[in-house]
């Protein structure tokens, strides 16, 4: 077994802006994320973005031409116009390290490429905080101010997403993976939560709790993501071989900027993913009575001593309930079971989180470097100590949102970062290489590449696919329906016989990449 | 092993250690470095959250998303 899999984190962030529009008004939120989306790739240097007027391939199933494609050309070549208009309906850019950059909603939203480790996925989820920087100081640049908090919810009762995705097999049962991470996506947030102050949707009641979702969570499986969210989106897009693959799509989590707590999140649920296909048996026989409500129950609890009951009477803390699916991961680890490898990064997880869950049981406060929630917990109690402040009082309020602020100047945990009281997993280095860079081993190398070596003749891209323009002005598209394929051992002698799409088209045709 | 020891008791066997980068201080040094740290951000915000909480908490408005 490994943790290691195809994954990626998808952030929405939140935004705020000083700006108004001639009447006055101040700007709406979708125009902010527009203006956003379309300084990173204006402000980008050439070939780290696409243009904005390019477009996102939707039609994953179609062949060859397709009509939306053909029509995101026409869009593209009027493109100075449009960015005039500002139109922030089409802002859109995939960028040379394989993400997507875009307006989902009325956020701008970060959606990594797709990375191979627990590690690579904090890097690149890393690298998205450089993206959204970069983007404001464009703006800034120009006099239009705008803030970026990577955060979940507004306190007021709108909340906004990170999504994670893992790559699984199409042979596990979707009934297995559900029933199955519900509990430990319940006690999750012990060890992965952001923290949070208020306690309800529109934090009615005064208080810190451990995740930023739990409150939002309607529940237990469903297919919605933004209204009456489920544990377990049922959601079946994989992005890959249909027949093959299912990417588990998994909206509960929070978006953290600490990063063990971010290692911990998809290191701990990659590894129970892992058990779930090796040896479902192994897997901890626990059946919540009301999950929604346990969500709720745990994140609540700062002293991590409240229980949930399950269907068979026992009463678990968060904490006993990560316990027994460490235990049943490290069995399978160390242990040596069937397919499973311990490797360099599953050892960094499973010590990792090791080492958390036993310091949370005797001394929460010991994890501050690590756990995010805890984290901000000790900086809020510290204030409010000092200040003789209430969790309701405005200035841990502020706080609690200035926490998420992605300027180094202003956000609280990139203060903490950069005075070295949150532990680093990925130095500034590692991180301006994962703007700059695709991951080698899966197929953003390629689409990253592309971006890079061909931007103005990419007419559009998704995960799967990156629409190309041939010297007789045809759009044609390239399949990538395999995530570990179009790596660079595949395609990098490739790209680099050929400068210009036309050739490379021939023979990528023949190569079917 | 009975589903009752299966969440309560813990193991002896030795689980795979993270390799700190750097030795860990002792709790009682650790901590009043962290306090030191927390305190030094503190003192440079407190004079901007003083004047300007209650407008940016209410201010901050968001649209839900997914």
């Amino acid at each position: 077994m490994t943790v290691r899999r195809v994954m990626g984190i998808e952030t929405e962030l939140g935004i705020t802006s000083d700006q108004v529009d001639a009447q006055g008004r101040p700007l709406t939120p979708m125009l902010l994320s527009g203006q956003v989306v379309q300084a990173y790739a204006a402000g980008a240097h050439a070939g780290a973005a696409l243009p904005t007027g390019s477009g996102w391939d939707y039609a994953d199933e179609t062949p060859l031409r397709d009509a939306r494609g053909y029509e995101m050309a026409r869009a593209l070549a009027d493109r100075s116009q449009l960015t005039d208009v500002e139109d922030p309906t089409i802002a859109n850019t995939v960028l040379a390290n394989g993400a997507r950059f875009y307006v989902d909603h009325a956020h701008p939203e970060y959606s990594s490429p797709e990375v191979t480790s627990p590690t690579e996925a904090v890097r690149y989820d890393r690298a998205g905080e450089q993206v959204a920087l970069a983007a404001a100081r464009t703006l800034a640049g120009r006099g239009q101010q705008v803030r970026l908090y990577k955060n979940n919810v507004d306190g007021k009762g709108a909340s906004y997403g990170t999504h994670e995705n893992y790559l699984v097999p199409r042979t596990v049962p979707f009934e297995r993976i559900a029933r199955d991470l519900i509990p430990f996506l319940v006690a999750r947030p012990v060890i992965a939560g952001a923290g949070r102050v208020g306690l309800g949707q529109t934090s009615e009641r005064p208080g810190f709790q451990l995740s930023q979702r739990a409150d939002y969570l309607e529940a237990e499986v469903g297919l919605e993501t933004t209204l009456r969210r489920p544990i377990i989106n049922t959601r079946d897009e994989p992005h890959a071989t249909p027949h093959l693959w299912r990417r588990l799509h998994v909206i509960v989590g929070d978006a953290t900027m600490a990063d063990v707590t971010t290692l911990l999140a998809v290191g701990s649920l990659s590894a129970v993913l892992r058990l779930l296909e090796t040896d479902p048996g192994a897997v901890p026989d626990v059946t919540l009575r009301a999950p929604v409500a346990a969500a709720q129950v745990i994140s609540h609890d700062p002293t991590l001593r409240a229980t949930v009951e399950t269907l068979d009477g026992r009463h678990l803390t968060g904490l006993d309930l990560l316990e027994a699916h460490l235990e049943a991961v490290e069995e399978a680890a160390v242990g040596g079971h069937e397919g499973w490898v311990l490797d360099e990064e599953t050892r960094l997880v499973l010590g990792r989180w090791r080492t958390v869950l036993d310091a949370l049981r005797v001394d929460p406060a010991s994890c501050a470097a690590q756990v995010e929630w805890v984290a901000k917990l000790s900086l809020l109690e510290r204030f409010r100590d000092r200040a003789g402040a209430a969790w309701d009082d405005p200035r841990v309020q502020a706080m609690d949102i200035q926490w998420h602020d992605l300027d180094p100047a202003r956000g609280l945990a990139l203060r903490l970062r950069a005075a070295g009281q949150l532990e680093r997993l990925v130095d500034d280095a590692a991180i301006a290489a994962a703007v700059a860079e695709p991951p080698a081993d899966t197929r953003a190398w390629f689409r990253g590449e592309v971006v890079r070596r061909f931007g103005t003749d990419v007419r559009a891209a998704s995960w799967d696919s990156v629409v190309l323009l041939d010297e007789r002005g045809r759009v044609r598209r390239v399949q990538l329906p395999e995530p570990t394929s179009a790596t660079r051992e595949q395609t990098a002698a490739l790209l680099d016989r050929h400068t210009r799409t036309a050739s490379l088209l021939t023979e990528l045709v023949s190569e079917d990449v | 092993m009975s589903e009752q020891q299966k969440f309560t008791s813990r193991r002896d066997d030795a689980a795979p250690e993270p390799e700190p980068a750097v030795p860990p201080a002792a709790p009682q040094a650790q901590h009043a470095e962290r306090d030191a740290a927390l305190d030094s951000l503190l003192d440079e915000i407190d004079g901007v959250l003083e004047t300007n909480a209650q407008e940016f908490v209410h201010n901050f408005v968001q649209k839900g998303g997914q």
